[in-house]
C-alpha cells in the first residue's frame, strides 16, 4: 500500500476523522479559548493570559493541585510496594496462587465510581462501629476532615489498583528464568540475597513501568474523587480533575475551565515525556 | 531442606489467605448489609443478617430502572468495541504494510493522542457535539471510537509484524483486493489481539462515568449514571445504596467468572506493551 493508494487512505479514514473531531480540534481549539472569554458558544475579546495569572492566585484551584500532587506520592509508593509484594506472593508455587490473583485483580474491573460508594460505606457505616468495637478512637469521622479524606482516597485507590500492578510486575517475575534462581541457590544466596541480586534487577523495567503508570492515573483520578468525598468537607480533598469538571460545567467559566486544563495537560505531559526520557537514558546505558 | 520448604509454605499460604480476605471485606459488607434493614444495620454492621430481606432489592431495581440501564450499558458498550476492532485493525493493517514517512508519522499522532487527558479536551468536545445535537448514545459511539483508537491501532500495528507478507501476496495473485485480503486472511489472524482489545475497552466503556455524564439524558443513562443519580437520592439509608451497588456489580462479576483468564492476559499485555 502506498500514500498514492486511494485503498490507503480509505482504511485510515475513520480513525483519521474520530480523532480529529474528538481529540485534535477540540484540543487546539480548547488552547485558543483559553486565551479568550469564550463561554461555551461564542467569543468577543482576547485576554491574552488573564486567565493563567488568574490561576496563580486561585487558592481552590492551588490546593487542589497539591491536594493531587501529595496524594500522587504516597499512591505511587504504595501501589508499587503493594503491587510487587502481592505479585511476589502469588508466584510462590501457593495451592491458593489462582485464586488469590482473582481476588486480588477484582476492584478493577469494578468502575471507581462503584467503588467509591462502597468505601464510602466502609468508612462511615462501618468504620465507627469497628472502632467502638474494637476501641480504637481513630476510627470515628472518617470522611469529616481533609486528612481522613486524604487517607480515604489513598485507601481506596490503593486497594483498587494494586491486583493491576500485580499483573505488571508477575508478567515480569515469570520471565525470570528458573535456572537463575536455582543457580544463585546452589551457590549458597539465602532468599534475600536471591531477591535482591537476581530478581529485583530482572524486575526493574516493571517497575519504571508501574511508577510512571501510577503516577499519571493517580493524577488524573476523577470518579473516586467524586464517589468517596466529592472534594470535602470544605473543597480539602477536591483534586485537579474534579476542580476543572466544577470550574467548567458548575460555575459556567468555560474558558477559564479550558486553561486550567490546559496546565493539566502540560503537567500530565510532563510525566509522560519524562518516561520516554528515562527509557531511553537507560537504552543507552544498556 | 524439604522439612524447611514445607514449614514455609504454610505461612506465606495463611498469609495469602488472610490477605485475601481483607481484599473481598468490602465486597463482603456491601453484601450482607444489603440484606439488612437499616435498624439491624445500626445494631451490628459486621455480621450477617439474621434474616434476609429482599425488599431492599426489589427497590432498588425499581428505582434504577436496572433492566434499561443494563440494556443502555450493553448497547453503548458492544457497538463502541465492534467499530473500534475494525476501524482500528483497518488502520493497523494500513500503517503496518507501508513503510513511508507519511505512515510513520499518522502512527506516532495516534500513539501521542494517547497522553492527552480526558479533562483537557472535555469542554470543548461537549460544547462542539453539543451545537452539532450529538449528545447522545451515538454520539458517544462516536467519541469512544476517537479515544478508543490510538491503543488498539499500536497493539494491531505491533501485532501485524509478526504476519509475513507473504500471505498478502499469495491473496493478490488469487485476485484478492486489498479489502478483501484484509478482511478474509489478515483479520482471523488477528483475533489474539482483539479479544485483548476488546476486553480493555470493555472495562474501559462499561465503567466509565464522566464523558457518559456530560453526554447523555437520563433516559439513555449506563449504569454508573444511574447508580449516581440513585447514591444521591438516598445518602444515608445504606441499606437500600447498598442493595443498587451490589445489583450494579452483579453484571461485571459474571463476567469475570466466565472470562477470567482472557481478562487477565488481555491488561497484563494491554499494560506491558
Amino acid at each position: 500500500m502506498r500514500n498514492k493508494d486511494l485503498t490507503f487512505w480509505l482504511f485510515l479514514a475513520p480513525v483519521i476523522l474520530a480523532l480529529g473531531a474528538v481529540v485534535v480540534i477540540p484540543l487546539l481549539a480548547g488552547f485558543f479559548y483559553s486565551f479568550t472569554d469564550w463561554n461555551g458558544l461564542t467569543f468577543n475579546n482576547f485576554l491574552g493570559l488573564e486567565h493563567y495569572l488568574r490561576l496563580l492566585d486561585d487558592g481552590r484551584f492551588l490546593s487542589s493541585l497539591w491536594f493531587t500532587i501529595q496524594f500522587s506520592v504516597v499512591t505511587v509508593v504504595l501501589l508499587n510496594v503493594f503491587g510487587l509484594g502481592l505479585a511476589l506472593l502469588v508466584t510462590q508455587k501457593l495451592k491458593s496462587s489462582n485464586l488469590l490473583r482473582t481476588v486480588f485483580f477484582m476492584p478493577n474491573l469494578i468502575g471507581g465510581l462503584i467503588l467509591g460508594f462502597i468505601w464510602q460505606f466502609i468508612f462511615i457505616g462501618v468504620f465507627s462501629d469497628l472502632g467502638e468495637l474494637l476501641g480504637i478512637a481513630g476510627l470515628d469521622g472518617w470522611l469529616t476532615t481533609g486528612t481522613t479524606g486524604f487517607w480515604g482516597l489513598v485507601i481506596l485507590t490503593t486497594w483498587q489498583l494494586a491486583g493491576y500492578i500485580m499483573i505488571i510486575y508477575i508478567a515480569y517475575l515469570q520471565s525470570i528464568p528458573e535456572e537463575l534462581l536455582e543457580a544463585a541457590k546452589v551457590d549458597g544466596a539465602s532468599p534475600f540475597q536471591r531477591f535482591r541480586n537476581v530478581t529485583f534487577p530482572l524486575v526493574a523495567p516493571a517497575f519504571t513501568i508501574s511508577m510512571f503508570l501510577t503516577l499519571s492515573t493517580s493524577f488524573k483520578i476523577y470518579d473516586q474523587n467524586l464517589a468517596l468525598t466529592d472534594g470535602g468537607p470544605f473543597n480539602s480533598t477536591e483534586m485537579v480533575a474534579m476542580n476543572i469538571v466544577y470550574t467548567a460545567f458548575s460555575s459556567n467559566e468555560m474558558a477559564y475551565g479550558q486553561a486550567k486544563a490546559i496546565i493539566f495537560f502540560v503537567f500530565v505531559a510532563i510525566i509522560a515525556v519524562s518516561q520516554v526520557y528515562y527509557n531511553k537514558k537507560k537504552e543507552v546505558e544498556m | 531442606m524439604a522439612q524447611k520448604r514445607k514449614k514455609k509454605l504454610p505461612v506465606l499460604e495463611i498469609l495469602g489467605i488472610l490477605l485475601a480476605l481483607i481484599w473481598i471485606s468490602p465486597f463482603y459488607l456491601m453484601v450482607v448489609n444489603a440484606f439488612k434493614t437499616n435498624r439491624e444495620m445500626f445494631e451490628d454492621v459486621i455480621g450477617l443478617p439474621s434474616e434476609a430481606t429482599v425488599e431492599n432489592f426489589v427497590q432498588a431495581y425499581i428505582d434504577l430502572n436496572f433492566l434499561n440501564a443494563l440494556f443502555n450499558s450493553t448497547l453503548i458498550t458492544t457497538v463502541s468495541i465492534a467499530i473500534i476492532i475494525i476501524f482500528s485493525s483497518m488502520a493497523g493493517f494500513a500503517l503496518a504494510r507501508n513503510k513511508s514517512k507519511t505512515s510513520n508519522a499518522i502512527l506516532l499522532v495516534f500513539v501521542a493522542a494517547m497522553l492527552i487527558p480526558f479533562q483537557a479536551v472535555m469542554i470543548t468536545l461537549t460544547s462542539f457535539f453539543g451545537s452539532m445535537n450529538l449528545l447522545n448514545s451515538g454520539g458517544l459511539i462516536f467519541m469512544y471510537l476517537g479515544f478508543g483508537s490510538s491503543l488498539a491501532i499500536f497493539l494491531y500495528h505491533g501485532a501485524m509484524k509478526s504476519i509475513p507478507l507473504t500471505l498478502d501476496e499469495a491473496a493478490k495473485i488469487d485476485g484478492a483486493n486489498k479489502f478483501q485480503t484484509f478482511w478474509y486472511i489478515i483479520f482471523p489472524l488477528l483475533k489474539p489481539i482483539s479479544v485483548t482489545v476488546a476486553i480493555l475497552n470493555v472495562i474501559w466503556i462499561w465503567n466509565d462515568f464522566l464523558l457518559p455524564s456530560l453526554v447523555l439524558s437520563s433516559s439513555e443513562a449506563t449504569i454508573p449514571l444511574r447508580m449516581f443519580a440513585f447514591f444521591g437520592e438516598y445518602t444515608r439509608q445504606w441499606h437500600l445504596a447498598l442493595a443498587g451497588l451490589t445489583i450494579a456489580i452483579i453484571p461485571v462479576i459474571i463476567f469475570y467468572f466466565f472470562a477470567q483468564k482472557q481478562i487477565i492476559k488481555g491488561v497484563s499485555e494491554g499494560a506491558v506493551k
